[in-house]
């Protein structure tokens, strides 16, 4: 077992994360879901548990010391999002419950406002659900159509296919920045050039990617970004929409409410400027002090080196999985990251994930709110193992031991 | 701490990899299909039915080793059951997965899924089956596990 791979005391930095240490049906937790959710380091939770006990209130509304302090951090933290995506604004940062609400936003206020009977959206065949879904919504509202790129048999986008997609009647894209079932990495650059090429906007939907990789919304020059902070190492509830200043300034609000207005009175209403028109009611106070510790921590340990050491463990996992007589990886593009999903002869993933929880393993079984992917694949379902950077090559052998106890179960 | 040995017990072990009374029926004048959207199991039941009798019954479709092996088990257990007597054993078998009321003997080799009770997230798995007969028996269409209720 490397102790300091690629640069990174992984021992060191396991510590961090109190859940870690436990045991689980009296073995040690192997936590092999964070594509789902990841794990909250002690500065996480610690920054929370401060701040609810030294400078809590309501932001944005009193003149007293705790709302003035409050509302400091819930700003600091929109700055600490813009730099860490490195958009051009912290008006361009609008706080959401989570990357869904991101995609449902854009697709209400956006879509509605700018899509009529017969016009188009694009997505890819690998989109989570919570990126085909809302589309369909609109579709169903405004008689739009929804394209889908195909992807081949390593589970990649056809870019050739996209280009043929794309036509006059195309008026927006969303597509994911890696795939949560399969793990690829799309071409998302080449896909935003094209699009734009032909006028056409384009929505990120970084929920996998965030916690893997340096984003840099202007150099990939997406007009809109979202993800979650859970998958961030930070708290569930909490999310990011980004969006170019001048696609939000003209876009009318998702919701109505408090902190959305500059003034009300029964006749007419004005809403406030951005990113507060987006973000109606009381926030997510702490979710943004959370998430603004979580970007801390992962930048102290450098988006560059979690990247190489994980690229590292992928392909250990994915030398010693493929190994493991009846098994298959699904999902076998070159760009991947951090996911590894795969099928078993004979054996359901849902049986696979019963026996390795009693290992003490902790996967993920089921289509993984990518159902599409599933039927491209003529599976139902997958085991999927998702790595993050508190796993160790001990980590992998004990998958590969579980998946060797499940096989001697079932044959 | 439970043995994983209480869940997949030699019994459901050889339905789930020999399931009895598979395939498509042509005698059928009753079918339903399963659907758990949670993990892509699908199932669908066929029934003779005679009267109130069921004559026949089979099933097909694909799951993990606890819906197939439930659903083998149920088409066995079903074969000269009226309608009600198989809504009896319906309810003997839920409560035998959740534990809320001593299951009746009747069950015979149904009880082996007692294991079931200690894995909630299964339960559902075990069920698809019998929500689906029960679908067919009342002839109203494409059944949905009930996935939260159990």
């Amino acid at each position: 077992m490397t102790a300091l791979s690629a640069g990174l005391d992984v021992n060191k930095l396991r510590e961090d994360f109190p859940i870690l240490r436990q045991k689980v049906h009296g073995r040690p937790l192997v936590y092999l879901d964070s594509a789902a959710s990841s794990q909250k380091p002690l500065a996480v939770i610690d920054a929370i548990r401060r701040f609810y006990s030294e400078d809590y209130s309501n932001i944005h509304r009193a003149v007293h010391q705790l709302s003035e302090r409050s509302t400091r951090r819930y700003e600091e933290g929109r700055i600490k999002v813009q730099q860490f995506i490195h958009a051009a604004d912290a008006r361009e940062i609008v706080f959401v419950r989570g990357a869904t609400e991101g995609i449902n936003l854009v697709a209400q206020s956006y879509g509605r406002t700018h899509l009529g009977a017969g016009d188009e959206i694009i997505i890819s065949a690998l989109e989570h659900h919570s990126n085909i879904v809302p589309w369909q919504l609109l579709c169903e509202q405004t008689d739009a159509i929804l394209r889908v790129i195909p992807i081949n048999d390593d589970g990649v986008v056809l870019l050739d296919e996209f280009e043929r997609l794309l036509n006059g009647r195309t008026r927006f894209v969303s597509i994911a920045h890696i795939s949560n079932a399969l793990g690829t990495v799309l071409p998302i650059r080449s896909i935003i050039a094209l699009a734009h090429q032909h006028h056409v906007p384009v929505l990120v939907d970084g929920a996998q990617a965030v916690p893997h990789m340096k984003v840099n919304v202007q150099e990939l020059d997406c007009d809109f970004y979202v993800f979650s902070g859970h998958k961030l190492y930070g708290p569930t509830g909490i999310g990011v929409l980004y969006g170019r200043d001048n696609l939000l300034e003209e876009m009318p609000p998702y919701q109505g409410g408090g902190d959305m207005i500059s003034s009300v009175t029964f006749e007419k209403t004005t809403y406030n400027a951005l990113p507060y028109k987006f973000e109606a009611g009381t926030p997510n106070i702490e979710g943004v002090v959370g998430l603004a510790a979580a970007i801390d921590y992962v930048s102290g340990i450098g988006l560059d080196s979690i990247a190489a050491y994980e690229a590292e463990l992928l392909e250990y996992a994915t030398r010693q999985l493929s190994q493991v007589d009846g098994l298959r990886i699904v999902g076998t593009a070159k760009e991947k990251a951090a996911v590894l999903s795969f099928v078993l002869d004979g054996v359901h993933p849902h049986d696979v994930g019963t026996v390795l929880d009693r290992e003490g393993i902790a996967v993920r079984t089921g289509h993984h709110c990518a159902q599409p992917v599933m039927d491209r694949f003529g599976i139902p379902a997958t085991t999927r193992a998702s790595i993050a950077f508190y796993n160790t090559h001990e980590d992998i052998d004990l998958l590969v031991r579980g998946i060797e106890k499940v096989k001697g179960m079932f044959r | 701490m439970y043995d994983l040995g209480d869940l997949y017990q030699e019994l459901i072990l050889d339905h789930s990899k020999k399931p009895r009374n598979f395939g498509p029926m042509d005698v059928a004048n009753a079918t339903a299909e399963g659907y758990n959207p949670l993990c892509g199991d699908k199932i669908t039941v066929q029934l003779k039915l005679e009267n109130d009798v069921i004559r026949e019954v089979g099933f097909q479709g694909s799951g993990c080793a606890i819906s197939t092996a439930s659903a083998s088990l149920m088409t066995e257990s079903l074969k000269g059951r009226t309608r009600e007597e198989a809504e009896h054993l319906f309810q003997g078998f839920h409560d035998l997965l959740t534990g809320e009321k001593q299951a009746p003997a009747e069950l015979g080799k149904l009880a082996v899924f007692s294991g079931v009770r200690e894995y909630p997230m299964r339960v559902k798995c075990a069920t698809l089956a019998w929500h689906t007969l029960r679908a067919a028996l009342h002839n109203s269409g494409p059944v949905m596990a009930r996935v939260s209720t159990e």
